[in-house]
């Protein structure tokens, strides 16, 4: 049967989604861009088992890897689960196909950012954006910096206000503060235009 | 002996008591720390969810000055610097027609801090310098997800059931207990973003302390230190349960049981107030 027949039939029929020539594309780039096989993959629910933030996601790991495949492209760049992967590596470690799914997940959270859709969480693409420019500012990590920044994008200061969370972290970064560990000045170091280079590369 | 040392951006900030003990410790040990020259960020959590190729050259930088330095060892305490090297490490060596860029050799290898001290110094290095054993103290170990996986990066045998801390805290003299949490996520940076779901991680981890009957938890990971201790009151106050959980490095507990006179100066830097804990044992 025809591509075009086949997408229409799926269309029409309310069947579930199934893997065709047509969203194969998704899969194969997700591929080649994390250099993994997901292909391998047969829903033993390894990793989903082990996560431990998968009480807080909205698609559960194992999940986003079928979706992957089945080329459901738009659902899962809009997840908030591949914003709350911690990277903490227990699904890579324990895959039975060795599929290392922090590393596709951190594919999918840069298309995501490209694509342009609505994102599944909002803080933490802003979060790792001021993580990132601090580092390309100074070469290293001005954390007094990163958080102003960082809270400014998010710009939900009522919210936060109202919450409390304002006044509980001013009061944590006072204590920091006092014990040395926050700095009120940043370091810069020398070679921060190689560091500039490497940006420019990527 | 003498190693080059990447200390990364948190140990000279939100984790500095983990800076100060792990070199007084070292120089007990004679183990020679040769900073790197200007080295940069590894990119933590933050480059590699941004961009494959930036979070791999930043770390690579740092190898490359490492590689320069001449040492064979480059002993790195924070365990996401550690696995972001790594990385760096893995990719540069495995697909170098990819990163042409950087003339890496592998001639430098970079080493968690805590498995330099228990396999290359070894653990009889260790007890010869023991002046005041911990006894009486119990303790979990929480060793932390990045100096563990992925394996094949790490090249960690034991990652489902670390030992080397659990080793070295019971040559200090502490009752290490077990418990099934070593290896278990706090949540990382999401304090940052998603700060209810490390409430819920962390105080899961209090609990299976406190079942497991220990007094304390001895990280070996400046963000799982900081998730544990700085975040312990607001964690109380939210599950409306008071946790009274002091959070060691390893690195103190060892400079504690060698007698350094610095001892102090670190444990003033924790949130929860770890000195209760020790005059109670008659360790400080």
């Amino acid at each position: 049967m025809a591509t075009q027949e086949l997408n229409k039939l799926e269309k029409d029929s309310h069947l579930p989604p199934s893997i065709t020539p047509s969203n194969t594309k998704f899969s194969e780039l997700v591929m080649k861009e994390s250099g993994e096989n997901i292909n391998l993959c047969y829903q033993c629910q390894k990793c989903s088992a082990g996560c431990p933030i998968s009480f807080a996601m909205d698609i559960l790991p194992h999940h986003i890897i079928r979706m992957v495949q089945l080329g459901l492209e738009e659902k899962v760049l809009q997840s908030k689960t591949i914003w709350l992967c911690s990277a903490c590596e227990t699904c890579g470690t324990r895959c039975p196909n060795d599929i290392d799914i922090a590393k596709v997940n951190d594919t999918l959270k840069q298309k995501a950012e490209k694509s342009g859709l609505s994102l599944g969480e909002k803080n933490a693409p802003l979060f790792h954006s001021a993580f990132v420019s601090s580092i390309k500012k100074r070469g290293r990590v001005y954390e007094l910096g990163m958080i102003q920044e960082y809270t400014l994008k998010c710009g939900d200061f009522a919210e936060k206000f109202k919450a409390g969370d304002f006044l509980r972290d001013a009061k944590l970064g006072l204590k920091m503060f006092i014990r040395r560990k926050l700095k009120l000045y940043p370091q810069k170091i020398k070679g921060v235009n190689e560091v500039k280079k490497l940006f420019k590369q990527t | 002996m003498k190693v080059s040392y990447y200390p990364g951006c948190s140990l000279h900030g939100t984790a500095l008591e983990y800076a100060e003990s792990a070199e007084v410790v070292c120089k007990i040990l004679d183990i020679g720390l040769e900073e790197l020259d200007d080295w940069n960020c590894c990119g933590a959590s933050s480059a590699h969810s941004t961009d494959t190729e930036l979070a791999i050259s930043l770390a690579a930088r740092n190898l490359e000055i490492a590689e320069k330095a001449g040492l064979k060892d480059l002993v790195i305490p924070c365990a996401a610097c550690f696995q972001r090297t790594k990385v760096a490490e893995y990719e540069l060596l495995n697909h170098p027609d990819s990163h042409k860029n950087f003339s890496y050799k592998g001639d430098v290898k970079a080493k968690d801090l805590l498995n330099f001290i228990c396999e290359d110094v070894g653990l009889d290095s260790v007890i010869k310098k023991i002046k005041k054993p911990l006894k009486e103290l119990k303790a979990v170990c929480y060793y932390g997800c990045l100096t563990m996986r992925p394996p094949r990066i790490t090249g960690e045998k034991n990652y489902e059931n670390p030992q080397n801390m659990d080793k070295l805290l019971t040559a200090l003299g502490v009752e290490v207990l077990s418990w099934p949490y070593k290896t278990d996520c706090c949540g990382g940076s999401l304090i940052l973003t998603r700060p209810d779901i490390v409430r819920v991680l962390v105080k899961k981890l209090y609990e299976m302390a406190l079942l497991a009957g220990a007094e304390c938890i001895v990280a070996g990971c400046p963000l799982c230190h900081g998730n544990l201790d700085q975040r312990q009151e607001e964690i109380s106050r939210e599950f409306g349960k008071e946790y009274d959980l002091p959070i060691f490095y390893y690195t103190e507990l060892m400079g504690l049981a060698m007698g350094s006179n610095e001892t102090t100066k670190w444990l003033g830097r924790h949130l929860v107030d770890p000195k209760k804990l020790l005059t109670l044992k008659n360790l400080i």
